[in-house]
């Protein structure tokens, strides 16, 4: 039997200030860059169009902004979309976002013209063009939020019907720090939040949700046991009981999202980043902000019948209590 | 439960989702040679999207920039079963036309290779009207009074000027700009006069700034304007107090051509009864024709009743002309009534192309839309883009399917090895499903798909180190697998409810790709429940009852 991480004692609780400092740290730099600078919402969220265009010949960047501003076409975002050739380019300045309330074509039928006169119509191909006029981007964005607002609503009164108050408030609190950190990441990464991007949020929710009811899970039933140690021995109990699985179910999940990053293409990416970045910060959530404040919760409002909470009985070395049989491989 | 029972059931849910699955002859619409014709293909019935099957996704809604619209919601259900019509009959495999919220309709058209005439089909009001042009000179009676009114605007201008300097500023440039038209027409009209004395088009009246820029035309009720002027003109006409000025019972429109006369071109403007004698809605049928003579036309036929009505109309309007009016534009040169006409008809074209009069026949089959509509969303993928996404998604899936493998085989063994083979029946299940609810395969479904591969394994991981962690208590082989099945339980329900429901809001909110994703996951959700749960189960059931309780589990 080949095992990792079987029997362990580790003591996760005990760093649970430096990880809350160090992702306050990370929140409020995200966070930060995004009040200063703003959110990079897509096309959808803003209204605007984008082209994706594939030259036959190589085409440079400033070609394509030469041909746009002799059409009156200032404000616009060229970029380099996988090979040299292909090109995304989006007009949303206030003058284009303002022509489509007309129609959201207007745009793009005008770029399709300078397209064609500029580069010629057999050279250039438009592979993909959205056209979105404000009042859907406005409405899109409003789902968008009322989505994330929902689902966590849903989340609530499941784990609250579920689980005890004091586990469902701890766990949906974990989740909300997720969702700031992913915002944080999103920002750093400079990636463009699109629907897909949102989906992919709602996804890290789910997933670190997920991981925090294994963990709780096993804690509700520890409890059951009527073990005499703290709250705190028991949340790392817990931990370490269900570390195996999470370590396996975090590889085989990051191996897909791997080869979604690397092989899915384009589109998908900002997806599979949002979700790789979910994956650990849907581990560290689980295990260092769930478990504190639970501990906090009953600290404050304590069960009936309720051992100590914070007393801890380890010792001198209290991460490592008992040296993990690591990798023993049955026969 | 018993084992037989057991394998009944994953036997015939395999079975079921191999049916599901298996290719199947459909009827479709393809394009060949440049026309549509129904062809079989025996294809996997997963409905792909718009996204990796190239086509176009059209969002229409009341334009209300000409005039309020009062019951949206009404009117958006008339204007539905209108765009049906004409998107059923304009030839896409598999297009989709819904209502969507309140005041929205959806199209989609896969496929398609041609994204403006579909739109410009989907848009066009198409509202068919015939009006007797103008004989009693009502135009040239109101030209003092629309002289009059043109001056009004200019002096309101310049009187609101000292109020706000924004106005002043207005009342400049049109000033400056009419008298720069007029300077323009005045060294024209010279001209032409010299060139084309023979002509009957003298410029009505001298110094009103309206009747300057029109000219008699050839036909009661015609007259010509210069192409330069015709902004000019239609900005005046725009305009409450010139609006107010028109004859009443009378209607100017536009020509939708226009005619060179030397070396300017000039736009047709037409004075007609704003009675129509006749509208679209008698019409039955219409198709296109070329003729020798007439170049493209569009033939219609009118109802037994509009035809009656038709003929009692013409035959008291003998030896008028009658304009052919659809969306507010004159439709050639109206021609002259010789005599009664019945139940056909044709709209000239002139030199368009025959596919325009495709669409115009289409498009009046289908009936006028009742309201304006105008697009607010296009998305439009290259069939390229689709099948290179495709790829790309299947190369991802296979190898995060190669690397889930490795990992639970190398870790667990055997039991890997049933977990795997409950990765191919949640493969098989999952793609069923989805199949089988004819839900519509997107990019992020595809890669949701890729991502539930990944993660759908949780449930089996837990159940495992369940059944470990009994074995490492010393009990039986047996009864550490139904102990760890049963512990595990709890957590594998918990984790995949609250996952479903995030998918399910997903769902609710989001839009077509986004909406792919969240199907994707509800389905993947209740495939993986139903392996870990119970296919995994049964081959643990299988494997006890093949072997001694005393041998070692590997796993």
């Amino acid at each position: 039997m080949l095992r990792i991480f079987h029997n362990t004692k580790y003591d996760f609780i005990r760093w649970w200030r430096v990880a809350i400092g160090l992702t306050v740290a990370f929140i409020a730099i995200g966070v930060g860059s995004l009040a200063i600078k703003g959110v990079n919402y897509s096309i959808e969220f803003t209204g605007g169009t984008l082209k994706q265009l594939s030259f036959k010949t190589v085409t440079t960047p400033g070609q394509i902004r030469v041909a746009m501003d002799r059409a009156g076409f200032h404000d616009v975002e060229i970029q380099q979309f996988g090979s040299p050739r292909d090109f995304t380019v989006r007009f949303r300045g206030s003058e284009e976002v303002a022509a489509q309330s007309a129609g959201a074509e207007v745009v793009s039928k005008k770029v399709d013209s300078v397209l064609a006169t500029a580069f010629g119509p057999s050279n250039v191909t438009v592979v993909r063009t959205e056209a979105i006029s404000a009042t859907v981007g406005n409405e899109l964005r409003r789902n968008a939020l009322i989505a994330i607002l929902l689902s966590f609503a849903i989340t609530l009164v499941y784990l609250a019907i579920r689980f005890e108050w004091r586990f469902g408030l701890a766990a949906v609190i974990a989740t909300g720090h997720d969702v700031f950190t992913t915002v944080a990441f999103v920002k750093l990464m400079h990636l463009e939040v699109s629907l897909t991007v949102v989906a992919g949020l709602l996804t890290v929710l789910g997933y670190s949700l997920n991981d925090t009811i294994i963990i709780f899970d096993r804690v509700r039933e520890d409890l059951r046991k009527g073990r005499k140690e703290s709250l705190y021995d028991t949340l790392n109990r817990g931990i370490n009981e269900t570390l195996p699985r999470s370590i396996l179910t975090h590889a085989t999940t990051a191996a897909a999202t791997l080869a979604l990053l690397v092989f899915a293409g384009e589109v998908i990416r900002p997806f599979a980043w949002v979700m790789l970045f979910g994956i650990v910060t849907g581990t560290f959530s689980s295990v260092y902000i769930a478990g504190p404040v639970l501990l906090w919760i009953e600290n404050k409002y304590p069960r009936k019948n309720a051992g100590p909470v914070w007393n801890t009985s380890s010792t001198a070395t209290p991460t490592l209590r008992t040296k993990p049989s690591t990798a023993t491989a049955s026969p | 439960m018993s084992l037989k029972y057991r394998i009944a059931i994953i036997l015939a849910l395999i079975a079921a989702s191999a049916w599901l699955l298996f290719p199947r002859t459909v009827t479709e619409r393809v394009k060949r040679n440049g026309i549509f014709v129904s062809d079989t293909v025996r294809r996997v019935p997963l409905k792909r999207g718009l996204d990796l099957q190239g086509g176009m996704h059209l969002e229409l809604a009341v334009d209300e920039s000409k005039g309020a619209i009062a019951d949206k919601s009404d009117a958006i259900e008339r204007a539905l079963k209108v765009v049906r019509t004409r998107i059923d009959q304009f030839g896409v495999s598999e297009p989709l036309v819904q209502k969507a919220g309140a005041d929205r309709i959806i199209v989609e058209l896969p496929g398609i290779d041609d994204p403006q005439r579909a739109m410009d089909v989907v848009q066009k009001s198409a509202f068919l009207q015939f009006e007797i042009t103008d004989k009693t000179n009502a135009l040239e009676k109101a030209l003092p009074r629309l002289d009059a009114a043109v001056k009004g605007l200019a002096s309101a201008a310049r009187t609101g000027a000292p109020g706000a300097a924004p106005t002043a500023a207005a009342a400049t440039t049109t000033d400056s700009t009419k008298n720069a038209l007029q300077g323009l027409f005045a060294k024209d009209t010279t001209k032409k006069a010299a060139s084309d004395s023979t002509k009957n088009d003298t410029t009505l009246a001298a110094g009103g700034p309206f009747s300057k820029l029109v000219q008699q035309g050839q036909m009661p009720g015609e007259y010509y304007v210069l192409q330069s002027d015709v902004p000019t003109l239609q900005r005046y006409l725009a305009t409450p107090s010139v609006q107010g000025a028109i004859p009443p019972g009378k209607v100017i429109r536009w020509s939708n051509d226009t005619t060179s006369l030397g070396a300017n071109t000039y736009r047709a403007m037409y004075v007609l009864d704003s009675r129509p004698i006749i509208t679209g809605e008698y019409l039955t049928d219409a198709k296109p024709t070329q003729t020798p003579t007439e170049g493209t036309v569009v033939e219609f036929t009118l109802s037994n009743e509009g035809g009656r009505r038709f003929r009692n109309e013409t035959s008291k309007h003998i030896n008028d002309f009658m304009a052919i009016v659809l969306d507010s534009l004159v439709m050639g040169r109206p021609p002259v009534i010789q005599g009664a006409i019945g139940t056909r008809g044709q709209i000239t074209l002139g030199g368009r192309d025959l596919q325009a009069a495709q669409d115009l026949a289409l498009v009046l089959r289908a009936g006028a839309l009742p309201v304006p509509l105008k697009i607010v969303d296009v998305v439009n993928i290259g069939p390229s883009l689709g099948a290179d996404s495709i790829r790309a998604s299947i190369r991802a899936g296979v190898i995060a399917l190669g690397l889930v493998v490795i990992i639970m085989i190398g870790y667990y063994r055997f039991s890997g090895v049933l977990a795997v083979a409950g990765l191919a029946v949640y493969t098989l299940y999952t793609l069923a499903a989805l199949a089988g609810f004819s839900a519509t395969l997107t990019l992020p479904g595809l890669a949701g798909f890729v991502l539930s591969i990944g993660m759908a394994v949780d449930a089996n991981v837990l159940i495992f180190e369940r059944i470990r962690e009994e074995l490492d208590h010393g009990k039986s082989t047996r009864l550490s697998i139904d102990e760890g099945f049963r512990h595990a339980l709890p957590a594998i329900v918990d984790s995949n409810v609250s996952a479903a429901l995030t998918a399910a809001v997903l769902y609710q909110f989001g839009t077509g790709p986004v909406r792919g994703f969240a199907v994707t996951l509800l389905a993947g959700i209740a495939a993986s429940m139903v392996t870990a749960i119970f296919v995994v189960r049964t081959f643990y059931i299988i494997w006890l009852s093949t072997h001694s309780d005393k041998k070692a589990l590997s796993i």
